[in-house]
């Protein structure tokens, strides 16, 4: 380890309803791998996003190379040799590997994009990565893991300094995890400064040199990754915070009925030949690395993507579920992982959006019952516990977990018994998450049947009845709770990848 | 932090600058010019003021879904030519002409909600294209005056300007749109079809995975513009004396304008009727104003286009505070 290249000082940081970052301190020495740890919603990647430039911080100082530094956009921030790799994957899906990488810093030759040039300097950087890809290939034709690896080595091919991975593992196998570290060490060797964002214990034990935890928008502390044990880092990470307990064994009987069965459903290239059981009051968790087809999977189901072929019976009764609507209808509620996009109607009030699935109920003629309304979603408000000062704020003026609360409470008021839960902790800080936890398992004391997807493992352990496992859109393993161990999972998880 | 939030009821309030923005606007015309203080040129404000007024109703719903209509000018041209070619060369009765008219006006609502709804297309070309169809179809029929004086059926005049024996005019259309305003408003607050408006406006795949039938109420906001545009096309030629086949384009923008400058968000999600009766009210005032205080019809382009981009700037940063 050198000398200090990067160092954040009270660095704080405010969205509407959310304090995401209360005077965070960190610092990067050269040659060094800092690991960045926290649960969902901590603060990391909004961290490392006002490092980056894309947000710009309330208050607080940020260091480099000596000098204090302020970026407006990752443009910049990239010119003067500080680079991330996301984890979203930000690829142009028909344009070729090499066309990614050097997108706008394209080689021209004259006025035309020398293409030829950009393959080449493309092979030499994968082969100096030690990475096996074929430059000219589409980015949409490769596997989740391998668009993950061009991402990285896109990051590398800037002249760099400091390199945050914000969780690069989620979508990697573990061979492709063995060549990541192998990079990352090259890049150690090279004296450059790299941030590690991970939530897998076990990585960060093997590949980081110091570990800075964060919990709810605030520093906690930095310790040598050698001297502390997982345990320490653990409690540091949760701290407060006493989790549901994780299930030792399955809470359904063995003659629960089967309240949805899914037979042989095909919808594209991410769900092939799925079948799966459902137990009433049951939490059945998917697993899987990014990718797999276990989104792909729900939205079939719930008809919001078109499929092939299958069946799906609900109750012992085949139902043809063409829609959205008629998913709702047979009392299948849906909450997606991306609850911007798919599950909230952000400038819409609370009552607004708990009654959108069922506004036929709160209709008297034409009109809509307001009072009605207000009433169901104020006895809903008290149930979930959502934190807000009315139920006619607009839900964009909650915080993430409330957020999740209000989807939670669209499919209560319309009393699903079928529940989808897409990532449902994803992005909401730990106390939500545990109330989200007691909330489903709640849920399932009343009967509610729960399909879980999830990416944390122990959140998958934690909270699931029946685990069942998918890779590259095909269902590899279903394992009880009592039987379930985290290598297992993640043997089948990446069975399916060559 | 409290400053960022933003307070739905406090969006609201853009209806009431609106109306105190068009009290001023009339009150500065009327100490500006000697003529524009006298009651006919108020009479003659309003009556050429009630198609756009009832244009820009209509369009609100499409443009609270995230989309816009640009076909309702040209169509409103076509709506009132075929109408009136029946009356006048056909021997219909008005009545006739006037519900051809409407239910011309909601079919073509109806093929631009489906364009854009179940075919997917974006409303700007699928109603761009619907535009250019309607002014073709309103040109194969001859420039049409509608009956007026003793003729038969000039009664439908009274409809939106009754004149009396003494040649006094009362323009009672102004209560067609007031009812207008205040049932579309209700529509719009109280109802599935604008509560679905809005929702689909502000995000539609989220409205959709919560089991609403998207299709349908998208079809319906377009329809709902059509069925305006069908009315609307009654008030132009109750109005305008010959209603002249081709022209009608431009219109559209005049009530589109008026929607914007009502605070109705160009991005969807956000809007109300009042608001949009006040802003269509601003851009009829400037284009008959302006004229009173030397300034020609150009400077009412000028200057609406530049009230438009001021309202389109004030909703791009009421949004920006709303994300994050």
């Amino acid at each position: 380890m050198g000398e200090e290249i990067l160092r954040m000082e009270k660095i704080d940081k405010s969205f509407p309803g959310v304090h995401a970052l209360d005077h965070v301190d960190f610092d990067l020495k050269r040659g060094e791998v800092h690991a960045l740890m926290g649960e969902n919603g901590a603060g990391k990647s909004t961290l490392m996003k006002v490092l980056t430039g894309i947000y710009q911080k309330d208050s607080g100082k940020i260091t480099y190379q000596g000098r204090e530094v302020n970026y407006h956009s990752t443009r910049e921030a990239q010119a003067d040799g500080i680079v991330i790799v996301h984890q979203e994957l930000n690829m142009v899906g028909d344009l070729t590997v090499a066309q990614n990488i050097f997108i706008g810093r394209e080689f021209m030759h004259g006025p035309t994009i020398d293409d030829k040039k950009m393959i080449m300097e493309s092979r030499k950087l994968f082969e100096r990565l030690k990475i096996d890809i074929d430059p000219s290939a589409r980015m949409k034709d490769l596997t989740v893991g391998k668009q993950q690896m061009c991402e990285i080595a896109k990051a590398i091919s800037h002249e760099c300094k400091v390199i945050v991975f914000d969780e690069p593992s989620a979508a990697l196998t573990e061979k492709e995890i063995d060549d990541l570290f192998a990079i990352i060490r090259d890049l150690r060797k090279q004296d450059l400064g790299i941030i590690y964002i991970s939530h897998r214990m076990d990585e960060i034990k093997v590949i980081t040199d110091r570990v800075t935890v964060m919990r709810d928008g605030t520093y906690v502390g930095t310790l040598i990754t050698k001297d502390c044990s997982k345990e320490d880092i653990i409690k540091m990470m949760v701290g407060r915070v006493i989790y549901e307990q994780p299930k030792e064994k399955s809470l359904v009987p063995d003659d629960a009925p089967v309240v949805l069965k899914v037979e042989n459903l095909n919808a594209g290239r991410m769900v092939q030949d799925v079948s799966f059981e459902l137990h009433k009051g049951e939490i059945l968790g998917f697993s899987g690395l990014m990718g797999a087809g276990r989104t792909e999977t729900a939205r079939a189901i719930f008809g919001a993507d078109p499929k092939q072929s299958g069946k799906i019976y609900i109750n012992g009764t085949e139902v043809d579920i063409k829609s959205p609507q008629d998913a709702v209808k047979h009392g299948i509620g849906y909450l997606s992982e991306d609850r911007k996009r798919y599950g909230i109607v952000v400038q819409k009030t609370i009552i607004e959006n708990s009654t959108l699935a069922c506004l036929e109920e709160y209709m008297s003629g034409i009109s809509i019952n307001k009072s009605k309304e207000k009433k169901a979603t104020e006895k809903v408000i008290d149930e979930l516990n959502i934190k807000t000062p009315s139920s006619d704020q607009p839900v964009v003026n909650l915080s993430g977990g409330n957020q999740q609360k209000v989807v939670i409470a669209k499919w209560l008021v319309k009393n699903c018994d079928i529940l989808i839960f897409d990532e449902p902790t994803r992005g909401i800080d730990v106390g939500a998450k545990n109330e989200i936890y007691k909330l489903m398992n709640s849920l399932a004391a009343q009967g509610k049947s729960i399909i879980m997807i999830s990416s944390e493992m122990t959140e998958i352990l934690r909270m699931s009845d029946r685990i069942v496992i998918m890779c590259e859109g095909r269902v590899t393993g279903e394992i009880k709770i009592e039987d379930a161990t985290q290598e297992m999972i993640m043997n089948k998880a990446t069975r399916n990848i060559k | 932090m409290k400053k960022s939030k933003v307070d739905l009821k406090k969006l609201g309030t853009q209806k009431y600058i609106v109306l105190i923005v068009l009290i001023a606007l009339y009150i500065f015309f009327c100490i500006a010019s000697k003529t524009f203080r006298k009651p006919t040129t108020l009479i003659s404000l309003l009556d050429m003021s009630f198609y756009y007024v009832i244009m820009a109703i209509g369009v609100a719903f499409p443009i609270m879904t995230g989309g816009v209509d640009l076909s309702i000018g040209t169509g409103v041209i076509c709506y009132a030519l075929f109408g009136g070619t029946l009356v006048r060369n056909m021997g219909a009765p008005v009545w006739v002409g006037i519900l051809v008219a409407i239910i011309f006006g909601v079919g073509i609502g109806l093929l631009n909600g489906i364009l854009v709804a179940v075919m997917n297309l974006p409303p700007f070309l699928a109603t761009l294209c619907t535009s250019m169809i309607t002014r073709g179809l309103g040109s194969m029929c001859k420039a049409t005056p509608w009956p007026t004086g003793q003729q038969d059926g000039a009664w439908f005049h009274n409809i939106f300007k009754i004149t009396l024996a003494d040649n006094t005019k009362i323009p009672v259309g102004f209560l067609i749109v007031v009812a207008a305003a205040l049932i579309m408003g209700y529509v719009l607050n109280h109802t599935r079809v604008g509560r679905y408006t809005l929702a689909i406006g502000s995000n539609k795949e989220a409205t959709m995975l919560s089991g609403v039938n998207v299709k349908f109420y998208h079809i319906m906001a377009y329809v709902i513009c059509g069925l305006f545009a069908g009315m609307a096309s009654i008030a132009y030629a109750s109005a305008i004396p010959t209603v002249q086949p081709g022209t009608g384009a431009g219109m559209e923008l005049d009530a589109i304008g008026g929607a914007i400058v009502g605070g109705v968000s160009t991005a969807g999600g956000i809007g109300t009727i009042g608001g949009t009766v006040f802003g269509a009210y601003v851009i009829c005032l400037l284009k008959v104003g302006l004229p009173f205080i030397g300034l020609q019809a150009y400077w009412q382009q000028i200057i609406t286009g530049i009230i438009l981009i001021g309202a389109v700037m004030i909703d791009i940063v009421k949004k920006r505070r709303a994300q994050f």
